[in-house]
């Protein structure tokens, strides 16, 4: 088996997550900018993250023979602060031509306040303007449904989007059919408590089909599993799904839409 | 996969669910106190379970969510409860 484990908050994780999931088929990484457990203090702990995901966590992925990328925002959980969020936006493009950058993400809302709404819409700008890739992160439990909806309404509001071109993440069954009938490739991610569990993704490549949908672990410091994909790749598997039905969802469609990104290497179906 | 085998493959894990989430509604319910906008959300949307819509996870969620369209003011809180407290 193979898989491309397409979020992932490796910072957060040990050398012995990577070697887990390089032996159980990983064959590349995605890690978006994330929020630290804690607001930093300034601009120049940004700085310091991104040297971090552009720089040192490659070399630490490749000592397991994993490909590592990187998406790079300011996390909606730190947008309430409009101006640490612009000097943020401010230093983004330096690394945008590094090589292992994706694109801008993960951002989105987190409780659905008019800055972070602000904060999001000027991301997706940068994005428009320097052609990157869009990985967005929708608010947990109960705001999810209405930050989707706002999100959804901010990205049809700016005609430079290309739906297939934004991945919009972390969708559950009352969201996922708003996201994929916008256009939107649509991510589900499989944590032990709260968003998905492997059993209710399965459900959902059942019900809305396998186009413009990926699995991830979006394995943080919090709970989570490492080695969700692959355990619900399992679960694919023990419901009777073919062995290509789950390559092409653990590989083939984070490869095709990564892809997009002339710094994705990984070889594609 | 037929009836007989998603039965086979969830049964045992559904059950212990059940199981689990039945002592939960009896340890709130021994504990002294009122129920919260949380637990008030929980028990309407323990209704959609028994009928025979298609779609019960989506329902759950639905009536678990805020309702609202306009963005708040602003954010005074990171974190999420699971249930939206207008509900009450």
């Amino acid at each position: 088996m193979r898989y491309i484990e397409p979020h992932a908050h490796m910072v957060s994780r040990t050398t012995d997550d990577y070697m887990a999931m390089a032996t159980s088929g990983c064959q590349a990484i995605c890690e978006p900018s994330f929020w630290a457990g804690f607001d930093r203090s300034s601009v120049d702990g940004f700085y310091d993250y991104f040297r971090q995901l552009t720089d040192y966590e490659p070399k630490r992925a490749a000592k397991f023979g994993l490909a590592h990328y990187c998406w790079l925002c300011l996390n909606p959980k730190e947008a309430e602060d409009v101006k640490l969020a612009d000097e943020v936006l401010g230093i983004i493009p330096e690394f945008l031509n590094r090589p292992s950058v994706l694109g801008i993400g993960e951002i989105g809302l987190n409780k659905n306040s008019r800055n972070e709404l602000a904060v999001f819409e000027k991301h997706v700008d940068l994005a428009a303007r320097h052609e990157q890739l869009i990985l967005i992160h929708t608010p947990h439990l109960e705001d999810k449904l209405k930050g989707t909806r706002l999100i959804i309404d901010a990205l049809q509001a700016d005609g430079r989007v290309v739906p297939e071109r934004v991945i919009i993440d972390h969708v559950e069954e009352h969201t996922i059919q708003l996201v994929l009938d916008a256009g939107f490739w649509a991510g589900m991610t499989l944590y032990p408590e709260s968003k998905c569990t492997a059993a209710r993704a399965a459900d959902m490549v059942e019900m809305f089909g396998s186009e413009r949908l990926w699995m991830n672990s979006a394995c943080d410091w919090g709970v989570s599993v490492p080695l969700a994909v692959p355990r619900a790749a399992l679960e694919m598997r023990q419901r009777g799904h073919t062995a290509e039905a789950v390559d092409k969802m653990i590989y083939g469609n984070p490869a095709k839409f990564l892809s997009q990104s002339k710094n994705f290497k990984v070889e594609r179906l | 996969m037929k009836r007989e085998q998603v039965v086979d493959l969830y049964f045992m894990e559904a059950r212990a669910k059940l199981i689990d989430l039945a002592a939960f509604l009896d340890r709130v319910d021994r504990a002294p106190g009122l129920d919260d906008f949380r637990m008030a959300a929980f028990r309407q949307a323990l209704q959609e379970l028994p009928a025979g819509n298609p779609d019960r996870a989506k329902r759950v969620l639905l009536g678990l969510s805020d309702p609202t369209t306009a963005p708040l003011a602003a954010a005074t809180t990171k974190g999420a409860c699971g249930a939206w407290p207008g509900s009450k």
